[in-house]
């Protein structure tokens, strides 16, 4: 045709990478387009998008320094010598991060060069629907013209507009793994998934870190229906925060913030009115994180020139269950749409079953039901499939039955942690067959015990299966297997003994 | 189960269908359970709910060096649980320099006691052998420390530790004896030589230690004592992990040898001399090339010889009430229900022939048998697609067939190997082995490519294998695995 291109995917991360490289696979003439705004305080990063750069990895990476703290007290119990006291240099910890990561950028960016694909590293905007143009670093105009366009741009950490100071004195998650120095004392505000797990590994490398929440759970954090945002299952956010609390995180409960100030001593102050005792109250940190949720990257893409609709409640991208967008020929994959979960593999999975559809005659479709995720909290949360209350409105309390089990890893035993909060639960149907909806697991590990059940769930995996499988042994996973206390029955769910 | 319930009706009849002299129906118990391991206590537990009256009896006959251990078996004492406490001291030890790289800070040379952790891993295995005997005592079942053999029809011998004896009587039996390491049969081996059922609770580091043996067993327990800094050879026969899928056993292999363990492939022992006393002490290994005339020498403060167990059926009088053991192997024939050839008496467990040496499988065996005999349930235990895992270095999963069988029973041409390595995200910053952790399925072409196997070689392999092991008897398709969505980032979602 008359396009220089087949596809055009606007943003470089997760769902745009794997969609580009699948179209590349069927000899498409594809081209990527990848910018990166600054973040209001400088920060800025390479090819890879939100996961690599500024989520998953980093953020992964981050919780399991902090999980070799706890294995340096632990390892202690189990026989190793080591003088205290120990020390964290952040600075060690962010290099090593950090080099990884650009080891990730530099990785796509050879990967698009062996697959042929096109890399512009320009902020595109449409000008109409077949036409993307923007501006290289250097001021150079480029137009880049496609036949398909895919929308990937994802989203950014929000700002609280309410609060006095919050723009210019506070940092978002963007800026926080990219820090060259320790972040100090913190204040995470407001909880939320990505508020609590970066407490958590903050408190973990031994800073002292407080989390501002305004109730339990905090409406408006779902970042999309289907997302597992475990802040609305509040058994498993309460077992996580308790834990978080027996371990050094403080958490400011009922309070909202209403401004932030800089110091003479260049430290920050923070204001805040507590609801419960109908007070203002005040401290000073070294550094406010604002977690409140992420808005999704539309504002300079143009679409009201093409026409593409957005919610216009979360702005983010309407599609179909083909990633169509109101426009056609445009789609959209990733964070960037909307009712759909913002995690990476459903970007990934989704930006290939696209390609494979516009190119390779597969008539696939992206199935979002039964999607694993996992909170990497100190103590990790790890589910699949419906929580409980969701369980309960869609069936009703007395068609559903929840097993359920407070366990202890047997590596905790002569590392005498406390297992209080280790528990999982698994919610089925209460009639014949008793099909498997909901399996929730908080403890070491959560995602790697998750995925396996997941693929089961997506089995159709009913109880009297999950009751044939024999339990590996010992490992926490095993417990999965032999849940038979029920939620209903009100006795005691703790596992005892073999 | 015809069977079982004719004699449930007339246990005396079948006696005298068997020849035997009829034995009053007033019984001591309902049921006495020989062995009080993983099996025995399950099905004990079992079926003191349905208010039976149970007997266990539990002995353990001390080694030759002279270990001894409380309630609970095999598993409890010196199996999966301090072996894997121990494993967890090694994989600590790894963290401990990974920690490094990700910004703790603490003395260069940190050094590893082997007391302190012993301490602490029995101080918790006596925890679990109380643990029980309040259990068995808050469910009623009558316990006693006693070493139990058959005498004649529905009766038992049991003799305590001061010699005392005693006859009981029961309507049925469970035997679940489980096995004790296998020596072997050479100068010095019972006289110098450890086990794993001495390993666990040795009053002193082992030092210097050659593991005899291929066995999970042996790998597990050369793992963790390099794992703890201590300088460890294997010597192995022939193959590895026998019974295994043999790439990844030779994939553990490897890893081991590229993390510090020496193997000897190839030999085996023929004599083992003391040059020194002391704990430990020196001994001298003299050893004999399996394809040659070739002999080695090598001095070690420990040998740890793990060449494989034997079924405790010997010495239980199994003669005298007929029940056939295969006198190769010293191993239980049963029906599907665990049933022996004498109808009133079953076996669970380890001593089964043809069947799967693990705890799990015991504790459904025993509760399931139970149920049956109780609660007029039919289901039997299910044997297939048994997920396990060998806590080695590199841990490593399994449930289903190995590549080997697979296409043994299939076809080369039926199957399809999908396969990848994976870096663990936590490995890339302490830079630590790029490229050795590896994860395959085998599928069945001819059967909508059903997950026939699964295999992997990483982290947390247990963890990992759990839940697939639920979706393979599902009935998990390729195609179903690929429309799961993975977790990310996470090693599972290879």
């Amino acid at each position: 045709g008359k396009n220089e291109y087949d596809l055009l995917v606007i943003g470089g991360g997760s769902g745009g990478l794997a969609c580009a490289k699948e179209a590349a696979q069927f000899g498409r003439k594809v081209a990527v387009v990848d910018y990166v705004e600054p973040s209001p305080q400088g920060t800025t990063w390479g090819l890879g998008g939100t996961c690599v750069n500024v989520g998953c990895i980093p953020k992964k990476l981050m919780h399991q320094a902090a999980l070799l703290g706890s294995a340096l007290k632990d390892a202690q119990h189990y026989g190793w010598n080591i003088s205290q006291p120990v020390h964290h240099t952040w600075s060690v910890m962010a290099q090593g991060v950090q080099n990884y990561v650009k080891s990730l950028n530099w990785g796509h960016r050879v990967q698009l060069q062996e697959k042929k694909v096109k890399y512009f590293n320009i902020k595109g905007s449409f000008s109409d629907p077949h036409t993307v143009r923007g501006l290289t670093k250097a001021g150079k105009e480029t137009v880049v013209t496609a036949d398909n366009i895919v929308i990937a741009t994802g989203g950014r950490p929000k700002y609280p507009m309410d609060v006095a100071g919050a723009l210019e004195y506070g940092i978002t998650s963007d800026d926080l793994f990219w820090l060259k120095e320790s972040p100090g004392k913190t204040i995470p505000l407001l909880m939320s998934d990505v508020s609590l797990e970066c407490a958590g590994f903050l408190t973990g490398i031994g800073l002292d870190t407080t989390v501002m929440m305004r109730s339990v759970p905090l409406r408006g954090f779902d970042q999309a229906k289907k997302t597992i945002s475990f802040t609305t299952q509040q058994q498993m956010a309460s077992l996580v925060t308790e834990h978080m609390e027996s371990y050094g995180t403080k958490f400011l409960k009922r309070c909202f913030p209403t401004k932030v100030e800089k110091l003479k001593s260049n430290r920050l102050q923070v204001t805040w009115k507590n609801a419960d005792l109908d007070t203002e109250e005040t401290d000073s940190f070294d550094t406010v994180m604002w977690a409140v949720g992420r808005a999704p990257n539309t504002k300079t893409l143009n679409l009201e020139t093409v026409g593409v609709k957005t919610n216009s409640e979360t702005g983010k991208i309407i599609v179909d269950a083909s990633e169509a967008t109101s426009v056609p020929h445009i789609y959209a994959v990733g964070d960037i749409t909307e009712g759909r979960p913002e995690l990476t593999p459903t970007a990934i999975a989704a930006g290939k079953l696209l390609a494979q559809r516009l190119f390779g005659q597969s008539s696939e479709l992206m199935d979002y039901d039964n999607v694993p995720t996992t909170v990497f909290t100190p103590l990790e949360y790890g589910c699949v499939g419906l929580s409980e209350e969701a369980a309960v409105q869609r069936h009703g309390s007395d068609n559903i039955e929840v097993y359920h089990a407070y366990y202890k890893p047997l590596e905790f035993t002569v590392a005498e942690r406390d297992a209080t909060q280790c528990y999982m639960k698994m919610v089925c149907l209460r009639e014949r067959e008793q099909r498997i909806l909901g399996l929730h697991f908080i403890g070491p590990n959560a995602g790697e015990v998750i995925q396996g059940f997941a693929l089961g769930i997506k089995c159709g995996a009913t109880y009297p299966q999950m009751m044939k499988t024999v339990g590996i042994h010992p490992t926490c996973a095993e417990e999965v297997t032999k849940l038979h206390i029920t939620k209903r029955s009100g006795l005691d769910a703790t596992v005892t003994g073999c | 189960s015809v069977q079982a319930h004719k004699e449930e009706d007339n246990p005396q009849k079948t006696m005298e269908v068997n020849g035997l002299t009829p034995v009053p129906h007033s019984y001591d118990y309902d049921l006495i359970v020989i062995g009080g391991g993983s099996g025995g206590l399950a099905a004990a537990k079992e079926a003191a709910k349905y208010e039976k009256k149970v007997m266990v009896l539990d002995f353990v006959t001390p080694t030759p060096q002279g270990s001894s251990w409380g309630l609970g078996g095999t598993c409890v004492n010196v199996g999966c649980i301090p072996k894997k406490l121990m494993h967890q001291a090694a994989l600590l030890g790894q963290a401990l320099q990974d920690s490094r790289k990700f910004g703790w800070q603490f003395t260069e040379e940190v050094k590893h006691s082997w007391m302190t952790m012993t301490e602490s891993v029995q101080n918790y295995i006596g925890s679990l052998n109380w643990g029980y005997r309040v259990a068995l005592r808050d469910k009623k079942v009558t316990y006693e420390n006693a070493y139990g053999e058959f005498v004649g029809p529905h009766t038992i011998k049991a003799t305590n530790k001061k010699g005392v004896e005693k006859l009981y009587t029961a309507e049925r039996f469970i035997i679940a004896t489980g096995e004790r390491p296998r020596y072997l049969g050479i100068p010095g081996d019972k006289e110098y030589c450890l086990s794993s059922d001495d390993l666990f609770s040795l009053p002193y580091c082992p030092g210097k230690t050659l593991v005899v043996g291929a066995s999970y067993v042996a790998l597990e327990c050369a793992g963790f004592l390099a794992g703890l800094g201590l300088d460890v050879t294997v010597m192995v026969r022939s193959i590895l992990l026998r019974g295994f899928d043999q790439d990844m056993a030779n994939r553990i292999g490897e890893y081991m040898e590229e993390h510090g363990v020496n193997f000897i492939r190839g030999f085996v022992p023929i004599k083992v001399e003391q040059v020194e006393e002391g704990t430990p002490g020196v001994l001298k290994v003299t050893a004999k090339s399996t394809t040659g005339d070739q002999m080695i020498e090598g001095e070690y403060n420990t040998v740890l010889l793990a060449i494989g167990r034997d079924p405790c059926t010997r010495k239980i009088g199994l003669d005298k009430v007929g029940v056939n053991i295969n006198e190769k192997t010293g191993k239980i024939p049963v029906n599907d229900e665990e049933q022996t050839n004498v109808p009133y008496i079953y076996a669970i467990g380890d001593i089964l022939q043809d069947k799967l040496e693990l705890t799990p499988v015991a504790i459904q065996a025993g509760r399931l048998l139970v149920h049956r005999l109780y609660a007029g349930a039919t289901t039997k235990c299910d044997y297939v697609n048994v997920p396990t895992t060998v806590f080695t270095p590199l841990e490593y999963g399994a449930c289903g067939y190995s590549e080997e069988t697979a296409v043994e029973k299939f076809g080369e041409a039926n199957i399809e190997v999908y396969h990848s390595h994976f870096w663990p995200l936590e490995w890339t910053v302490p830079s630590r082995d790029n490229n050795k952790c590896y994860a395959k399925i085998i599928c069945n072409i001819q059967d909508n490519e059903r997950v026939i196997g699964f295999h992997v070689l990483g982290p947390n392999a247990g963890e990992v294998t759990q839940g697939f092991a639920a979706a393979i008897k599902c009935g998990l398709t390729k195609e179903q695995l690929d429309n799961t969505v993975g977790i990310h980032p996470v090693c599972a979602e290879v």
